[in-house]
């Protein structure tokens, strides 16, 4: 795949006007890096999902079911009575296009279908056919059309080229969250086994093990206690390791990566130096290894079932309350799903902050704390020591992550904790940050690398605002919260602006943290000398 | 070409007027029949939109958030762009449906040579919008008189305010020329902007081509074949009081006016106009961003297939054993 790739230049020769021929005379070419490889046939069968088989959305035969038509239709009408959101989001677009030029992917491709009207009209033609009356009655002159294979093919097609980052809502006037048709169509398509790698496998695994990565239990001690030893050949401090500690007062969760992949792994100290440091009585578990949920790239039901573990292992543990790590749409499934897929909470307690008291009223029902909320109580009530200038070696920026961003609006802690722990901050342009956030690229299941094409265009955006703060004031450091960040930015950054590092915001703060009884630090977690 | 058939269809509905009132003097149908069919489909339209989406569940809480959540007391929320009391909500979708907040946000993205994405600030669509949608309620609300005795007094201000330059007799209404110069805009941008033209469908086309049938036979009739606005109040007043009376002499321009308004009334409840009703429904902007706060129910949650601790656990106990993790059944 990496030899086919096209230098940046050529990849940037991106015609953002749309052919003369209208878009449902067109059908896709399964371009080879541009979508995502289907599930293998035994993560289809250890979650019982519809129509198992093998097959590639290259093949022409896609062997679905005889009556697969049936099967979506009824499957539309299904979701049509049990989201209003769906309904309504089909019914009352006016196609005024100020979604048009939001999408990553539409900017990174110039592909119209990928206008976010374009891409919900794709599944809004088909609703006006079957479901309207003006559609049954004038077809085509009222916007319906047929549903045939092709069609089928092009919501793959398509709704797998959606990373369900919701920046077209942001600027839609009737709030329209392609997202949400996003998610319909991505159900649909699995009732006839439309789905792919990077989505099951994860969620198979996450199911059987507890983490994405399928990491085992004992793996899982091990690979923390490397964490913890490392920890100590930096600091001089060896850190305690509690795993399913019953009785704990907290319970943490964070997405498998951090503990696996670079630069995550730094995150992960970071963690370890932080709770070791305030003295937090807590636990991980080896069961709720993951608050990542990669069900919701699925369906409601998958997301429902990987989230129940949660809960289920607070509970069982007796812990007070959640706290939850550097991820992305973990924390859209925990701030928008979990207490209504799995609540109510009511076996756990408000949460408060040990350390310093706060009690953080804004999850009281879901009990269950990010931790830029927690560790900005710390730094606000001077409970940590610092040392910023041991981040002098960055200068640093901050990538607001889609889901924390457009589903929390967690926009001002981060940036507090970035701003104490580091002495050199500078904010990429406005419409490119907070709720205007461009994604990775990589986000809802698209993270695989036979799309690595469509990654890098997605990722346009974001890496050229990055490149602007590059050049305007030297930054060579992006923080973020969120795992699938952390994996996709290196990459994309490494292809549209070299140079520049990814970070999790609490390596930074694990850099800065001045721990009692540390001998003196020579590097950063990384291992590189500090300062310039 | 996507704009050659609903154009037909708007000459069309208005050849029928003009045959049937204007050959045929089928002035009772056009005059009280069809219009209060239209009336009637309209609102029954509307009614049955709007229960169906009543009655849809909303299972998830899914506001969209544009600004900082409400968390620690030091941090400043932002109750307008994530709302986290009814306040808050109300605030946000006044802003919404009054000023088109949502618009106004919009921005334009340029690919310059280099590879440069340069953002500008678009704000044209936000003003289209705005005064197509503020002068067509104006114009709504000055049509009041036609359907009230006495006029009530702010309809009369209205009327004195929008006609305030008194250019020509009667006076030309500002809000006329802003709605003709804003429908211009809205149609001009589908044919122009190549992504615009792309999306376009035929009934975008032919609701514009509609309005634009409604507001130039309005301002026909009041400016060039001037009708006799005292029997036109004789036959609103007459269907409003459900005593119809089709009085004599009203010119044929007027029927042109009524019977495209009857046909837009009939199709709102079908088209794309019903965002009008929609946007109040929308989840994304009417719902609190308190997830974490207050619990949100799905009325039709099920239970699911699960993994359980226990299942898990024999699963991997032999190896948990030898890693020293503690188990719940050591046997």
């Amino acid at each position: 795949m990496a030899e086919e790739l096209k230098k940046p230049d050529d990849l940037l020769d991106i015609n953002l006007s749309p052919p003369a021929q209208g878009w449902m005379e067109t059908t896709p070419t399964f371009r080879k890096g541009t979508y995502c490889y289907s599930a293998p046939l035994k993560h289809q069968q250890y979650l019982e999902l519809p129509n198992q088989r093998e097959w590639q959305p290259h093949d022409a035969d896609w062997k679905l079911p005889a009556n697969w038509k049936e099967i979506i239709l009824d499957g539309m009408e299904k979701l049509l009575k049990k989201h209003r959101s769906f309904r309504l989001f089909l019914d009352i677009c006016v196609r005024c296009g100020a979604c048009a030029d939001k999408c990553h992917f539409f900017i990174g491709s110039g592909d119209p279908k990928n206008m976010p009207v374009l891409r919900a009209e794709l599944l809004r033609s088909v609703y006006r056919r079957y479901f309207t009356l003006g559609g049954k009655l004038f077809g085509k002159l009222a916007g319906g059309r047929e549903l045939t294979v092709d069609v089928l093919k092009e919501w793959f097609y398509y709704f797998f080229q959606c990373t369900e980052c919701r920046r077209c809502s942001v600027y839609c006037p009737f709030g329209i969250d392609t997202c949400e048709i996003t998610m319909m169509a991505r159900e649909l398509l699995n009732l006839v086994g439309c789905n792919i790698q990077w989505v099951i496998e994860p969620a198979s695994n996450c199911f059987r093990t507890g983490n994405h990565l399928g990491v085992p239990p004992h793996a899982f001690k091990k690979t923390l206690e490397f964490a913890v030893d490392e920890i100590e050949d930096l600091t001089g401090i060896r850190v305690d390791l509690p795993i399913n500690k019953k009785g704990a007062e907290i319970l943490f969760i964070a997405p498998s990566a951090d503990y696996f992949a670079s630069p995550h792994w730094f995150t992960l100290l970071g963690y370890l130096m932080l709770f070791h440091e305030i003295g937090l009585d807590y636990t991980w578990s080896a069961y709720a290894s993951e608050g990542g949920n990669f069900g919701l790239f699925h369906s409601m039901e998958l997301a429902k079932r990987l989230n129940d573990k949660i809960y289920a292992e607070a509970k069982r543990l007796g812990v007070k309350w959640i706290l939850g790590g550097e991820c992305g749409h973990m924390w859209r499934t925990i701030h928008q799903y979990m207490d209504t897929f799995n609540g109510p909470a009511d076996f756990l307690e408000e949460p408060v902050s040990p350390i310093t008291g706060t009690r953080f009223e804004n999850t009281k029902s879901t009990k269950m704390v990010h931790i830029a909320e927690f560790t900005a109580d710390l730094i606000k009530h001077n409970k940590l020591k610092l040392a910023p200038h041991r981040n002098d070696k960055w200068k640093v920026t901050f990538h607001d992550s889609c889901n924390p961003a457009r589903a929390m609006g967690l926009f001002e802690e981060p940036r507090f904790i970035i701003n104490n722990v580091c002495n050199s901050f500078y904010e990429m342009p406005e419409n490119t940050i907070k709720e205007r956030t461009f994604c990775c690229g990589s986000g809802a299941g698209l993270g695989a690398d036979e799309n690595i094409e469509m990654r890098l265009r997605g990722g346009f955006p974001r890496a050229n605002a990055v490149k602007y703060v590059k050049e305007t004031y030297g930054v060579n450091m992006v923080a973020c919260m969120c795992a699938i960040d952390k994996a996709s930015l290196p990459p994309l950054f490494e292809y549209w602006v070299p140079g520049v590092e990814v970070a999790g915001v609490h390596e930074l703060v694990g850099n800065a943290l001045v721990m009692k009884g540390e001998t003196e630090r020579k590097t950063n977690l990384r291992g590189e000398p500090l300062g310039e | 070409m996507k704009a050659f058939y609903p154009f037909l269809a708007v000459i069309s509905l208005l050849s029928i007027a003009y045959a049937g009132v204007g050959i045929f003097g089928m002035y009772a149908l056009f005059g009280a029949v069809i219009p209060y069919t239209a009336f009637l489909l309209f609102i029954c339209g509307i009614i049955y939109r709007v229960i169906v989406w009543a009655k849809t569940p909303q299972p998830f809480c899914i506001p969209t958030v544009c600004g900082q959540q409400k968390s620690l007391p030091w941090i400043k929320a932002d109750n307008i762009e994530s709302p986290y009391t009814r306040a808050g909500v109300i605030g946000r979708m006044a802003l919404e449906v009054l000023l088109f907040r949502s618009l106004f946000r919009n921005d334009r993205v340029e690919l310059r040579d280099g590879g440069r994405l340069v953002f500008s600030g678009n704000k044209f669509l936000w003003l289209g919008g705005l005064l197509f949608h503020w002068s067509l309620l104006f114009i709504l609300m000055k049509h009041l008189r036609f359907f009230t005795e006495p006029i009530p007094a702010f309809v009369l201000f209205l009327q004195g305010v929008d006609g305030i330059f008194e250019l020509t007799i009667p006076a030309l209404f500002i809000t006329d020329g802003l709605i003709i110069v804003a429908l211009t805009y809205l149609f001009l941008r589908r044919v122009i902007y190549p992504q615009i033209r792309y999306i376009s469908i035929p009934s975008d086309y032919f609701t514009l081509f509609l309005i634009a049938g409604i507001v130039s036979t309005g301002i026909l009739m009041r400016h060039i074949f001037k009708v006799d606005l005292l029997e036109i109040k004789r036959l609103s007043l007459g269907l409003v009081s459900f005593h119809p009376v089709v009085p004599p002499g009203i010119r044929l321009a007027f029927y042109l006016h009524l019977f495209l308004v009857s046909v837009f009334l009939a199709y709102l409840p079908v088209s794309k106009i019903i965002h009008m009703a929609g946007v109040f429904f929308s989840p994304t902007r009417n719902q609190m961003n308190n997830n974490r706060m207050v619990r949100h129910v799905n009325p039709w949650n099920y239970p699911v297939k699960l993994h359980t601790y226990e299942e898990w656990e024999n699963d991997f106990r032999d190896a948990m054993k030898e890693a020293g993790l503690p188990l719940e059944k050591n046997e």
